[in-house]
């Protein structure tokens, strides 16, 4: 017997979100259980640390520079180049869209909305052909080559290298970087600008103590949403780089199609728990730049 | 008269922390009733309660003789004009008041009817296909008025529905709500901070204070008569002086024995005095019962509001004489102009103007608005 | 400065949009080259619908989304009206940051993770083949319900708290009090949320490429395989096509009304990296 009105309906709203809750449960919890599961289990299900300790390890034959062939730890260094390529990516996106997001906050009202849609665009086009688009024009015989003989230049050998991988990187995830920014920047009253101009802040001044630490959070949703997909991706590095330059996702990727499901975990498992404490230290970070040492 | 609404002893908490402490109310039949007190209170609680949004942890609420405790709010013959309106806003004029007709499905030329019925009755003819968030507050206001009222409910009840308007549509809405009660002839239980407000409008004002009723009376009861130092203090200016009733129609304070006309007190009994700045006369130093140095002088229009000092006592008189700052006067007090109470919890808390300013107050005043 | 910053900004736009404009021209090629522009021809746009089993998954992806986004809409509006009812705070917070996991983690380990189950349970119950349409639909639901989520409890945040009670305290069941006055108050979040939840899926690759079995190819997974060999001009006449489908979806709700392509709009802005 219900009693009162205030307990019927938190007995409806009960009712009424356990189906998400269960569903959350069974295929967001569990699942990540699961990866966990794997990556400490061999193929009988018996519990071992050799699929983690294989990613710290495991070695393979390279060509030193000067020839001659050595070893070296394959998964640490693809896990090396994932975080070289994305920070580098990110951060090319941020020198990129950073400005770009601040002319379009400071255009018309009309101008705005147009560039902003505009910037949507090409997001409307599904990655795998925004990064075959790419491909398309960065190799060797590709559109770009062809441009630059008739203006009797190059060629240039770009598709293959790491610029390609970042270039498409850049490409597929810079409006990632753009919105957040520009969103911050949008919301900001155009007073505190003149307030800062008013007490004696020259423009870089302004620039500097006014717009930068009140854009803050807004690049930080922007980095994160940039490192995480370049951190990842499995498909612009097989595009782009021609195979050339495994990164952490094609790793596990490589290790999903050879079915060795229980290595592929750990890998997953390892980047999972890396991105979980690159993001509390960025958190910490962030709080500490956007409200002073003491806040935090 | 019939009472309509009985709470008894009524206990509500909120984690933990009391905020109807043991109350006890009647509402009769066809009365203007008003809830007052400064916020947190329980006035609004009280109101919650009557609606059916809040249950009592102890006690009964009886709707004529029927215990509606466990009455959920859409079976209550009770309708509510709630503080910002609750307007609908996917809704016109017409809808919002037409809505709990629709859900009693009434059929469409009685429903018609009586949504117009409702429109000329708050003054709002020719507005019905407006969106509501088209109209000013006033009009949102009436419309959540008439929607309230279409029902036919046996009680509206009015949570600070004028909180949001600005003075004059204030005024012009008081007023308004009074002939609509008249003209309806429902019960309205009305709860707002605004003593003059309360004052102006209701047939009974009931004073809550931490979660206890202070006083029930009419305007001119609490007005006049109050029962302690936290009303008289609530309601008008007062100065409120520590007494001793030497007999019956004798009471000393400041210094001086002044004649009055409250008795049945014991002997030498400690009180309260209670004088309002108004009844004190301004006279020359030779005819004054109390003499005492003015402090501060404002002009507030129609009258000066004038601080003395009377023995350390800071009195508010208000006055249209004009008086000097630093200028020693005579004061004199009719007996029917004090009105002793009984000690209680709140004496010594209220009554000196020594802190006293203007801006104080409003700023105190919009302080509790902003809390409410 | 001045004409800097428009320098600048007129680049960063030819950046975004040269592979677009690239994409879109060649689809048009008469040759098979996808460098040199040897003649205007519809010969690909041809072989597209030639191509059945690139039809088949056009189909297959559109059948998805509209389920996913379907079950995800009701589903995920009632958690908002839960998550927002909800009293106690650690439950809530505990919800709230479960709630965020898909949008935070790669898609890759979403993907992965779910595989793993799915694989886990095929063995356990003793199913041959365990990746099937079900599993790409649980998949599906379950990134695209956050994104529903946080649509809809903004709205409930706004909503007046005495709005359900007043229609309560007019006559209505706490029942009907959600269906008549709560619920066209939530309606622009949930149509967004359901649009968004539609756009998510139809888009996605990487979840996908996990969770599906070999019987069910969406059309991303189609775009893959096909870009795995060396692409014929027939790929970029279907991007143009699907480009252009999304185009004229925006501009009709940008001319039918200024909420739909907000939400069309925030869709977009806030679908993370599919990647």
């Amino acid at each position: 017997m219900i009693k009162d009105t205030a307990r019927r309906r938190s007995f409806v709203t009960g009712l009424v979100s356990a189906p998400y809750e269960l569903w959350a449960v069974l295929f967001i919890l569990v699942p990540l259980a699961f990866v966990a599961y794997y990556a400490f289990t061999d193929n009988d299900f018996r519990f071992t640390t050799d699929n983690i300790t294989r990613f710290f390890t495991a070695t393979s034959p390279v060509v030193n520079a000067d020839g001659t062939l050595g070893q070296t730890h394959t998964y640490l260094l693809i896990t090396w180049r994932s975080l070289k390529l994305a920070v580098i990516s990110t951060v090319v996106c941020l020198l990129l869209g950073y400005p770009l997001a601040y002319f379009i906050s400071r255009s018309s009202p009309r101008a705005q909305k147009t560039m902003m849609t505009l910037i949507m665009i090409p997001m409307w086009m599904n990655f795998l052909i925004r990064t075959y688009a790419w491909m398309t024009i960065l190799w060797d015989k590709g559109i770009l080559n062809h441009a630059l003989g008739r203006l009797g230049l190059g060629p240039v050998h770009i598709i293959g290298t790491e610029t390609a991988v970042v270039i498409g990187m850049v490409y597929d995830y810079l409006p990632y970087m753009i919105l957040p920014v520009y969103s911050v920047m949008a919301k900001m009253d155009p007073k505190l600008l003149e307030a800062a101009r008013d007490l004696g802040c020259a423009p870089t001044g302004v620039l500097r103590r006014v717009i930068l630490p009140l854009s803050l959070p807004g690049v930080v949703n922007g980095v994160t949403m940039v490192l995480i997909p370049s951190i990842s991706t499995f498909y612009i590095s097989q595009k782009l780089g021609k195979g050339l330059f495994f990164l952490l996702g094609d790793a596990i990727e490589g290790q999903y199609t050879a079915n060795n499901l229980h290595f592929a975990a750990a890998i997953a498992f390892i980047l999972m728990v890396a991105l979980l404490a690159a993001m509390a230290v960025m958190r910490r970070l962030t709080n500490k730049y956007t409200y002073g040492e003491s806040a935090a | 008269m019939d009472k309509i609404i009985e709470l008894k002893n009524i206990t509500k908490s909120f984690d933990g922390e009391v905020v109807l402490d043991n109350i006890s109310l009647d509402i009769y039949d066809n009365e203007f009733i008003t809830l007052l007190g400064p916020s947190g209170c329980g006035k609004t609680t009280t109101l919650r309660l009557i609606g059916g949004f809040e249950t009592p942890d102890a006690g009964d609420i009886l709707f004529m003789g029927r215990r509606i405790n466990d009455l959920p709010p859409h079976k209550r013959n009770v309708n509510t004009v709630f503080q910002r309106y609750a307007l609908f806003p996917h809704l016109n004029v017409f809808e919002n008041i037409a809505f709990p007709l629709r859900e009693r499905k009434t059929p469409k030329a009685e429903l018609e009817q009586r949504v117009n019925e409702m429109l000329s009755l708050v003054a709002l003819k020719g507005f019905e296909h407006r969106s509501v968030s088209s109209l000013s507050g006033g009009q949102q206001q009436r419309v959540a008025i008439a929607r309230a009222l279409v029902g036919k409910p046996r009680v509206l009840l009015l949570d600070e529905p004028l909180a949001a308007l600005d003075l004059k549509l204030r005024k012009d809405m008081q007023q308004e709500l009074k002939n609509i009660q008249k003209a309806t002839g429902i019960t309205f239980v009305f709860v707002t901070h605004d003593q003059e407000e309360a004052l102006s409008m209701s047939d009974t004002i009931v004073v809550i204070s931490e979660g206890r009723i202070q006083q029930i009376g009419s305007s001119q009861d609490v007005y006049n008569e109050p029962k302690n130092a936290f009303v008289a203090d609530f309601i008008g200016e007062s100065n409120i002086v520590d007494g001793v009733m030497l007999q019956d129609k004798l009471v000393s304070f400041s210094g001086h024995t002044f004649p009055c006309v409250d008795g049945g007190f014991g002997p030498s009994e400690a009180v309260d005095v209670v004088v309002r700045p108004e009844d004190v006369d301004i006279v020359a130093l030779d005819k004054g019962q109390l003499t005492g140095v003015v402090t501060s002088v404002t002009f507030m229009g129609v009258h000066y509001e004038v601080i003395v000092d009377i023995g350390g006592f800071k009195w508010m008189i208000q006055t249209t004489d004009y008086v000097g700052v630093d200028e020693r006067i005579g004061l004199y007090i009719e007996p029917d102009a004090i009105h002793i109470m009984k000690k209680s919890e709140y004496s010594g808390l209220y009554g000196d103007y020594a802190s006293f300013s203007n801006e104080f107050d409003e700023l105190s005043d919009a302080e509790s608005e902003g809390a409410e | 400065m001045k004409t800097a910053s428009k320098i600048f900004t007129g680049l960063m736009f030819l950046f975004l949009f040269a592979p677009i404009v690239i994409l879109l021209v060649f689809s048009f090629n008469e040759a098979k080259s996808t460098s040199v522009f040897s003649g205007f021809s519809l010969r690909w746009y041809r072989e597209l619908f030639r191509d059945t089993e690139t039809l088949k998954t056009v189909r297959n992806t559109l059948v998805l989304a509209v389920c996913a986004a379907g079950v995800s809409t009701v589903m995920g509006t009632a958690a908002a009206v839960g998550i927002d009812r909800m009293r106690s705070k650690y439950l809530r917070s505990a919800l709230d940051t479960v709630t965020n996991i898909p949008m935070i983690n790669p898609d890759i380990i979403t993907g992965i993770s779910m595989m793993l189950m799915f694989v886990f349970a095929g063995r356990l119950f003793g199913f041959a083949n365990s990746l099937s349409f079900s599993t790409l639909l649980i998949a599906h639901i379950t990134f695209c319900l956050p994104y529903v989520i946080l649509q809809v409890l903004p709205k409930l945040r706004q909503m007046d708290a005495s709005l359900p009670e007043a229609a309560m305290d007019l006559g209505c069941t706490p029942w009907r009090a959600f269906w008549k006055v709560e619920l066209p108050e939530l309606l622009p979040g949930v149509v967004t949320g359901m649009i968004m939840a539609f756009t998510l899926s139809l888009d996605d690759f990487v979840i996908s490429y996990f969770t599906t079995g070999t019987g069910f190819q969406t059309l991303p997974i189609r775009i893959y395989n096909m870009t795995k060999k060396t692409v014929t001009p027939k790929m970029y006449a279907l991007a143009t096509i699907i480009f252009f489908v999304i185009l004229t979806l925006l501009l009709i709700s940008n001319l039918t009304g200024r909420s739909d392509s907000q939400a069309l709009n925030s869709a977009k802005r806030e679908k993370k990296t599919k990647n």
